[in-house]
């Protein structure tokens, strides 16, 4: 699936949920899912934080993929870093930063990624734009040799 | 006991009053519970507003026609309203500055620089606001000055005792909050000002959550500065009080330089003017300054007395609401208080709790609330903060319980 069919797919999961608390608490159910981070990773090295919540991000090359591990103290933070994560993971830099994510105000999450909402999501997502873009000139450089 | 109907408290035509109130977010009302952040207006406060910018707009101070006179007037009559509610001795101790942070940066400054040098103390206390803290950090930084913190204990109170031992010859001055807005604790600041005095230490006071809920009378107190801002006193945003003792006001220089703050000017030497126009540099907020006075006759309309009592009601219904909710933990609960309460849930971060609480249309805060050495001393990344004021009812404190054992419910 690309990475524009998954965020698809989301969003259609969402589409069942009209209330704001049954989006929670598939959120909730989403964060509780969330393969659990390399505790070796939960430090301050990967943490990216908020005023409000803490969230960890951990990013590794793999055969030209970029794997991203995170982790959140908030539930409900979690649920989001857990779709982000579902929807980012596994893909080469260029798809990272060839797409945007609109699944998020297509279900209805805007506001947690607003600059004001200091839940430390918002820099997650830009420092997993980082993450590609390194790679990319990583790759690009050691192609040029 | 006089209930407050008797006197005229009449809490539902005082929601009336305040426009915002009757909103509905994500279709359901709207619980307001957020006062500790930011009050909410009434219409006498708004149409002051429109009325002052559709009729009445005009410099002050400068002019000598028709509008700038009466503006002129209006501005110098709201110095005197604040003066008499916080029964100040002179209109020339009450100074209006952009808020309570604009106060303390202010204050801080300009006693720095006259009374503050290398070596000497300035003390606070471990349940400050950042905006008591960081002013006299700057200011201990730029004078070589040491900070240092009365500490609290774990009910929230400071410990007296430790006052008495932090005073020193090389203490300059006290700063200290009034009411606390993460804890809700109202400190002894009577007794702290007689303690400092015996010693000639001056006392600022931070009294931005106490205006909110209680009679501030600052020749009572003996405070040598009191500040606080318009807009947690249900005026507009933008606008505050510094109030200083006049004879302290006269030694210190000014903090911000400019016009209308000076008698004459050349290159070689400016004079400065007179209190309390010394302290007010350029073309002040008069239209904020003249909505806080009328923030404050409304208040006095409404009847302090009604309030208070009304504020009490809600403070012994909530403690007894929110103390019978498992896993629920209030952080403070010293005897004298304001209307605010700070709680952790077991097990729930306080962000999840405080999303879903909005989604029942309650507004709360939570986080550190800009006192971070609290939540280090908790040993805790943040709360859940309820504060409320004499708008709010005893059904939002319902709609607050039921609220917050659905969001225990959802994310236990």
């Amino acid at each position: 699936m690309t990475l524009k069919e998954t965020q698809k797919d989301i969003v259609e999961e969402f589409s069942v949920y009209e209330d704001w608390l049954d989006k929670y608490n598939y959120l909730i159910e989403l964060g509780n899912e969330l393969p659990l981070m390399d505790p070796a990773y939960k430090n301050n090295e990967y943490l990216i934080s908020g005023c409000q919540s803490k969230v960890w991000l951990h990013a590794e090359m793999k055969e030209g993929k970029i794997e991203f591990q995170a982790d959140s103290d908030a539930i409900i933070v979690k649920g989001i870093v857990a779709l982000l994560v579902k929807v980012m993971s596994g893909r080469t830099p260029e798809e990272i930063l060839g797409n945007d994510l609109f699944f998020i105000d297509e279900i209805g999450l805007r506001q947690n990624l607003s600059p004001t909402r200091s839940n430390g999501l918002l820099a997650m997502v830009k420092k997993m734009r980082l993450y590609a873009m390194a790679y990319q000139a990583k790759q690009q450089k050691s192609n040029g040799k | 006991m006089n209930k407050p109907e008797l006197m005229g408290f009449d809490i539902l035509k005082i929601r009336r009053d305040f426009p915002i109130l009757g909103q509905q977010v994500y279709n359901k009302p709207l619980v307001y519970l957020d006062n500790g952040a930011t009050t909410h207006k009434p219409r006498a406060v708004i149409d002051t507003m429109t009325e002052l910018q559709e009729k009445h707009n005009s410099s002050i101070h400068r002019g000598i026609h028709y509008l700038s006179e009466q503006m002129t007037d209006r501005y110098e009559k709201a110095r005197e309203t604040v003066r008499r509610f916080i029964n100040a001795a002179s209109s020339n101790e009450i100074i209006f500055t952009s808020g309570a942070t604009g106060s303390i940066n202010g204050a801080a400054f300009s006693f720095g620089e006259k009374y503050v040098k290398a070596g000497d103390e300035v003390l606070v206390t471990e349940m400050e606001h950042h905006s008591n803290i960081v002013p006299w950090q700057m200011l201990c930084e730029r004078k070589g000055a040491k900070l240092r913190v009365i500490p609290i204990n774990d009910r929230g109170e400071l410990i007296l005792d430790s006052l008495e031992h932090m005073l020193n010859k090389r203490t300059r001055i006290v700063a200290m909050v009034h009411a606390s807005n993460s804890l809700g604790t109202i400190n002894p600041v009577k007794q702290v000002i007689r303690i400092a005095h015996e010693r000639g230490i001056p006392v600022l006071i931070a009294g931005a959550q106490m205006v909110q809920h209680g009679e501030v009378d600052v020749r009572d107190l003996d405070c040598d500065f009191y500040a606080f801002s318009s807009h947690k006193i249900f005026g507009p945003t933008g606008s505050g009080v510094l109030y200083g003792k006049e004879a302290l006001l006269e030694e210190l220089p000014p903090f911000q330089g400019g016009g209308d703050m000076v008698e004459n000017v050349t290159f070689e030497r400016t004079t400065y003017n007179t209190l309390p126009f010394k302290f007010e540099a350029g073309t002040t907020n008069f239209i904020g300054a003249i909505g806080l006075a009328s923030a404050l006759d409304y208040l006095e309309q409404v009847g302090l007395e009604g309030i208070r009592q009304h504020e009490a009601e809600l403070i012994r219904y909530a403690r007894v609401k929110l103390g019978g909710i498992e896993g629920l933990q209030l952080l403070g609960d010293a005897p004298n208080r304001i209307s605010v309460f700070s709680f952790v849930l077991e097990g729930i971060h306080p962000y999840d709790a405080g999303m879903i609480l909005d989604k029942m249309g309650i507004a709360v805060r939570t986080g550190t609330h800009c006192t971070q050495p609290v939540m280090d001393h908790f040993g805790i990344t943040g709360t859940i903060r309820a504060s409320m004021v004499f708008y709010n009812t005893i059904a939002e404190v319902d709609a607050l319980s039921d609220g917050i054992n659905k969001a225990i419910q959802m994310l236990f």
